[in-house]
């Protein structure tokens, strides 16, 4: 490919691609970010319809914040494509500014100007007239029940009140997609109920929102549809309810002696499950996916009762999406700094030796 | 459509470390209708909200946007009056400092006449730190972060923080000049002639205040930026002719001295100020002593010219690491 050429189709792209009016609002195409020999991005393919919720998932470092700073032209990465409300992240960087609102991972207000100066001024910056600003503005602030504070510098805030201000930032514009880095990380319980309600709002006005989040139970409450992302990729798509079917439903657990019970607790639990189970042979636990719970779990017990064996615990489990990460992953999205404790414990104990 | 078959839709290919994107020109020329490779259905194209200013990236919107963030600079100089105190504390120091501790071994009231164009060099070359800090400041607190992602002109947030500097600028050297008259400073030449001193002075002030700010957008952290945004300054501005002259220095730092713009600047307003050399310094000598004025205006143009794509480039390049 001759790069002039490339250079002169840069220059003629704007006004040459059609842009019929249906699509996905967000779409990426095997995005890599390298930094060195790090891969902070291996390939991250991403549809958002409109309107939707879109939750990326995954632990820290996953490449959550890269994807979203390349989606908002932030960062250009080392290969691939995207385009964002039509627009292409590379070829129309401008275009795409204006058409999102960016609320980043640490909240980026300024902290001498009042909450109401900080909106004034995102409104301003986007175009807005003196007067349109000033209306938003207030709007936003009553919104986000900020009027109390709306009139002190911003540095005087909490977290979450600061956390709520720069939310509404991003929404200054009304822009068609909203990018959320870790909206609700480091905020108490009511700011994140806060911003649970406000993303749930946009969804009504018809905004595409691209969210982050490490917990699942986020992710699983706002998005409808769900990327699972470990180590720059993404290794698991679909709505919340899909992902959960990729553990074949539900799971039933026992709980019988462990040494006199467990083989025959597992012969039936393999005929009444699909698969095969799952034992503990300290706890004396067995569990296997089964297709219809309620019809499985009185099918186990009376089999068990038959055979003349104690059940101590019984129950059905319906998989989490930390059951889903564990499936995936093989570890659980939460237990980073355990499994980082464990091997620094381990190295200790061997140079002690 | 799912995430393998974009996938599939997708080059296939996935490139070695290092390799940039470069668009395909079939992906991008050509047909109107075709859509575009590799996802079905064609992004969603979204107008610009109602109300809101066509896509201008010209001068005018640089202006436009630039103003914004000098309102934003000089709100904040409001709030946190620190800057605004130093900046204007230090050179009424420097005044006193000067015109009654070293002005009694070095010339008496013909070495005060004589210092306060060197005080109001030393001034506005010392203020680029605060260029350098602010930018630092804006850097580290996430706030380019939420202007990049904003449709604001690059070049307008680093102008905006080098023209509101120099409304502290402009302040400082009003400070200065009242508190020389006070300790007999005058102004013997034309109305004329001391305008264009002033005027020679803040462009000076504005063109370093572009060094200030590619350093603010350098450095790693806001210490670092406080420690190295004043650093530069001490041998840029004592290695001149600002306080002494520099025909009593060994060798290379005259050459240093004589060809600094500091020197120029110094040099410029004194003469354009109409006060003399002090008997007991020699007078200055060379070619940019005698060109003083037009040097010091050219030294200031060229600082602009290679500061200000530097810094833009720099700050286009900062946040993308």
């Amino acid at each position: 490919m001759q790069p002039s050429h490339a250079t002169v189709s840069l220059l003629v792209y704007p006004r040459q691609v059609a842009r019929p009016t249906a699509g996905p609002a967000v779409a990426a195409q095997s995005l890599v970010k390298t930094y060195g020999p790090t891969r902070a991005l291996d390939g991250v393919d991403l549809e958002i319809a409109a309107g939707t919720v879109f939750g990326l998932l995954g632990p820290n470092g996953a490449g959550k914040t890269t994807t979203v700073r390349i989606l908002t032209t932030l960062l250009r990465p080392t290969y691939g494509r995207a385009w964002v409300a039509g627009r292409d992240v590379l070829a129309e960087p401008e275009a795409v500014r204006r058409r999102i609102g960016l609320s980043g991972q640490y909240a980026a207000v300024d902290e001498n100007l009042t909450g109401r100066e900080n909106l004034y001024l995102v409104g301003r910056l986007y175009g807005m007239s003196r007067s349109d600003a000033t209306d938003r503005a207030g709007e936003l602030l009553g919104r986000f029940r900020l009027i109390e504070e709306a009139d002190r510098p911003s540095r005087t805030y909490s977290g979450g009140t600061r956390r709520r201000l720069d939310l509404a930032g991003a929404l200054v514009a009304s822009p068609p997609v909203v990018v959320l880095d870790e909206p609700t990380t480091g905020l108490d319980p009511r700011g994140r109920a806060d911003t649970w309600e406000a993303i749930g709002e946009l969804v009504g006005d018809g905004t595409t929102v691209l969210l982050t989040t490490q917990y699942l139970e986020e992710a699983d409450q706002l998005a409808s549809m769900i990327a699972v992302i470990d180590r720059g990729r993404v290794i698991a798509h679909g709505s919340a309810a899909e992902l959960k079917a990729r553990l074949g439903g539900e799971r039933l657990e026992l709980a019988v002696d462990a040494s006199r019970d467990l083989p025959l607790a597992a012969r039936v639990l393999a005929e009444v499950g699909t698969g095969a189970p799952v034992l503990d042979d300290r706890l004396g636990r067995a569990s296997v996916v089964v297709e219809h719970g309620a019809g499985a779990l009185v099918a186990a017990l009376r089999r068990l009762e038959w055979h003349g064996v104690a059940v101590h615990d019984v129950g059905l489990h319906r998989p989490t999406l930390d059951d889903v990460f564990l499936a995936l992953t093989g570890q659980s999205a939460h237990h980073e700094p355990e499994r980082r404790l464990g091997r620094g414990r381990h190295r200790m104990s061997r140079s002690m030796r | 459509m799912s995430t393998s078959e974009i996938a599939a839709n997708g080059r296939g290919r996935l490139p070695r470390a290092g390799e940039r994107y470069r668009p395909d020109p079939a992906d991008l020329a050509g047909d109107l209708t075709a859509p575009l490779p590799g996802v079905a259905g064609v992004p969603l194209d979204t107008a610009v909200p109602a109300g809101f200013a066509p896509g201008a990236s010209g001068p005018l919107k640089i202006l436009r946007d630039a103003g914004l963030v000098i309102w934003r600079n000089v709100v904040t100089m409001r709030r946190m009056p620190d800057t605004l105190v130093t900046a204007m504390v230090q050179p009424l120091m420097f005044v006193l400092l000067f015109a009654y501790v070293f002005a009694g071994s070095l010339g008496g009231a013909s070495y005060r006449e004589f210092l306060l164009a060197g005080i109001c060099v030393q001034t506005v070359t010392f203020h680029a730190a605060f260029t350098t800090v602010g930018m630092a400041n804006d850097l580290h607190k996430g706030i380019i972060e939420r202007f990049r992602s904003l449709p604001i002109s690059r070049l307008a947030v680093i102008l905006g923080r080098t023209c509101s500097d120099l409304v502290l600028n402009a302040l400082s050297l009003a400070v200065v000049s009242v508190l020389g008259l006070l300790v007999g400073w005058r102004i013997h030449g034309s109305p004329l002639d001391a305008v264009t001193a002033y005027l020679l002075l803040l462009a000076f002030a504005f063109a370093l205040s572009w060094v200030g700010a590619l350093i603010g957008l350098v450095v790693r952290s806001v210490e670092v930026a406080q420690a190295v945004g004043l650093l530069w300054l001490f041998p840029l501005t004592f290695v001149s002719s600002a306080f002494v002259s520099a025909q009593n220095m060994p060798g290379p730092l005259r050459a240093f001295a004589e060809w600094n713009p500091v020197t120029a600047v110094a040099d410029a307003a004194r003469k354009l100020f109409g006060n003399p050399i002090p008997p007991s310094l020699p007078q200055p000598e060379g070619w940019p002593a005698q060109h003083a004025v037009s040097y010091a205006a050219l030294c200031s143009v060229l600082i602009v010219v290679t500061f200000m794509p530097l810094a833009a480039a720099r700050y286009r390049t900062v946040c993308s690491r």
